[in-house]
């Protein structure tokens, strides 16, 4: 029997559609059919400036706004031959962090909610609101903030942002074990995901998956560690592994990336001066400070340059990786010269997700399909862009 | 409930009785208990969901029972950039849906096209489906959503059964 599942299918997260070919419960084959959510975001990258290119990438992996603006504008200073100042590096590596805990907490949220266990998404979202609150402060804006711009912030940090970060940093470790008080040990949750949707070290290696669902198959790679970036080398964290390689394994790494993200948070919002530098000194990039722009001619002109023709950034290719939410998030970006980029291209690690996924639920229970789903945590909006 | 008839009609006062009309008292119905498909296209769909959720809690506006199916649903709150892959996917799901049945568009993907003014994106969810609400923004604030869902209520009140 063949069973279509999806577009429009309450836990497919989005518009994935998947064609089953059944046997009776059992799944013979399975075929991702993608592309329901191409936005066209890439090729409408090339008619926008440098700058503007941010709002766009924040609008790919949604859920993971501020890990692709951040992939984005670490290529483009490569290019540019920018060095940020150490504050920015430490308030960049604080919102990143600050945005996987919120992309785990809807992965959270929803998968749970998927197979079974509710109320857990009313919790996790209850945590989500607060680093929703914090981007408000930062930017104005809930959702995208946009606050890390090509040259390093968009302005310096508001009054009462320490407070509170640390106010969610000291309440958060206690809900993450009021989540594992409600998962861990619970007997249903366990059944729907211990052994389900094994994949092996080699297969998600060969397949691409870079990020949890390599890490808890026995791989311990993390770009954080390997290619270290925005000064994650100074900083004293562990890379959460598992060998199973199943659902539960992907669960468990997942529940221990946010504590080591509490972890890197609370050393970053240690280091970070409550004001400061929040951009580099290359005049090209950024624009003078507003005080300038009102006094002094070469400021006013230079402001103006900025806002209305752009910067140009130098001819030549970069391909800077971060550590996504969802594994290495990288943005290939080609210049030629101009002020507009000639080519933006992302690894999206949600595509690389999908692509497996026939690997993962063929041989499965047809009840099992929305779990796998679940667990690899695709975002459709990354996959299709 | 709706106000009832001063005038009596002859009724004892003292009476616990409400007089209306039949259009009045079905429309209340509709109105306060809108059952939303769970349709979700991007990002707005987050702030959809964080609009059912904790913080913000739908319930207490009725409109809380996100169905899976959209032949149990009368609302449709397109959430999200419409691709044109997906648009007649989405008229698909509108058809299911029984009458009476209404739309809100959420966000300025739906709602214009957003920021994506190219080959992808259907510039307005409105050339597919007749939507009844627009809520803007990118993406909408749930109180907005919410505002949007009173909106609505409001409308069903006003027009006829």
């Amino acid at each position: 029997m063949t069973v279509n599942m999806g577009p429009q299918h309450p836990s497919t997260h989005g518009v994935l559609r998947l064609v089953l070919e059944l046997d009776g419960e059992v799944i013979q084959s399975a075929t991702p059919t993608i592309g329901y959510l191409h936005t066209g975001i890439e090729k409408t990258a090339e008619q926008k400036k440098w700058q503007q290119v941010i709002p766009l990438v924040e609008r790919m992996d949604y859920l993971g706004a501020q890990s692709n603006s951040l992939a984005y504008a670490l290529s483009v200073e490569k290019l540019l031959g920018l060095e940020m100042p150490q504050r920015v590096k430490d308030i960049r590596v604080l919102i990143a962090e600050l945005q996987r805990l919120a992309s785990h907490l809807i992965w959270l949220g929803t998968h749970s909610m998927e197979i079974g266990a509710v109320s857990m998404l009313f919790y996790a979202i209850r945590e989500r609101e607060l680093l929703l609150n914090i981007n408000e402060l930062l930017a104005g804006f809930r959702f995208f903030p946009s606050y890390i711009r090509i040259g390093g912030l968009r302005e310096d940090l508001p009054r009462g942002f320490h407070e509170a970060v640390n106010a969610f940093l000291d309440r958060f470790p206690k809900k993450l074990d009021e989540y594992e008080g409600l998962l861990t040990k619970n007997d249903i949750f366990l059944r729907r995901t211990e052994g389900v949707g094994v994949v092996s070290r080699e297969d998600a290696l060969a397949w691409g998956l870079l990020g949890p669902i390599a890490r808890a198959a026995g791989s311990d790679y993390d770009v954080r560690k390997y290619f270290p970036y925005s000064g994650y080398e100074t900083y004293d964290f562990d890379v959460p592994t598992a060998t199973e390689g199943d659902v539960f394994a992907r669960y468990r790494v997942r529940m221990q990336e946010m504590r080591e993200s509490v972890k890197i948070s609370r050393q970053a919002i240690r280091r970070i001066a409550p004001s400061g530098v929040w951009a580099c000194d290359d005049s090209r990039v950024v624009p003078p400070p507003k005080d300038k722009v009102y006094t002094e001619m070469e400021a006013l002109i230079q402001h103006f340059l900025i806002y209305s023709q752009g910067f140009t950034v130098p001819a030549g290719d970069a391909y800077v990786p971060v550590e996504g939410p969802r594994g290495e998030h990288g943005t290939y970006i080609v210049s030629d010269g101009t002020n507009r980029p000639w080519r933006v291209k992302m690894r999206a690690p949600s595509f690389m997700a999908i692509q497996v996924l026939p690997k993962l639920i063929q041989g499965g229970l047809i009840a099992d399909v929305v779990a796998v789903i679940g667990s690899t945590d695709v975002v459709m909006g990354d996959c299709d862009r | 409930m709706p106000p009832s008839d001063t005038q009596g009609h002859g009724l004892d006062p003292e009476l616990p009785i409400l007089t209306t009309t039949v259009e009045r008292i079905v429309q209340w119905a509709r109105r306060s208990a809108i059952w939303p498909a769970q349709f979700g296209l991007a990002c707005c769909a987050i702030e959809m969901m964080a609009m059912a959720a904790s913080r913000y809690d739908i319930a207490r506006f009725g409109a809380e029972v996100f169905r899976g199916s959209p032949r149990q649903s009368d609302l449709m709150i397109v959430a999200g950039r419409l691709s044109r892959k997906m648009a007649p996917a989405m008229r698909r799901v509108y058809d299911q849906m029984p009458e009476p049945k209404w739309v809100i568009s959420m966000g300025a993907c739906a709602s214009v096209g957003g920021v994506f003014d190219n080959y992808a994106i259907v510039q307005g969810v409105d050339q597919v489906v007749p939507v009844d609400v627009y809520v803007p923004g990118c993406p909408p604030r749930p109180e907005s959503l919410i505002y949007g869902i009173v909106q609505l209520q409001q409308k069903i009140a006003r027009s006829r059964a």
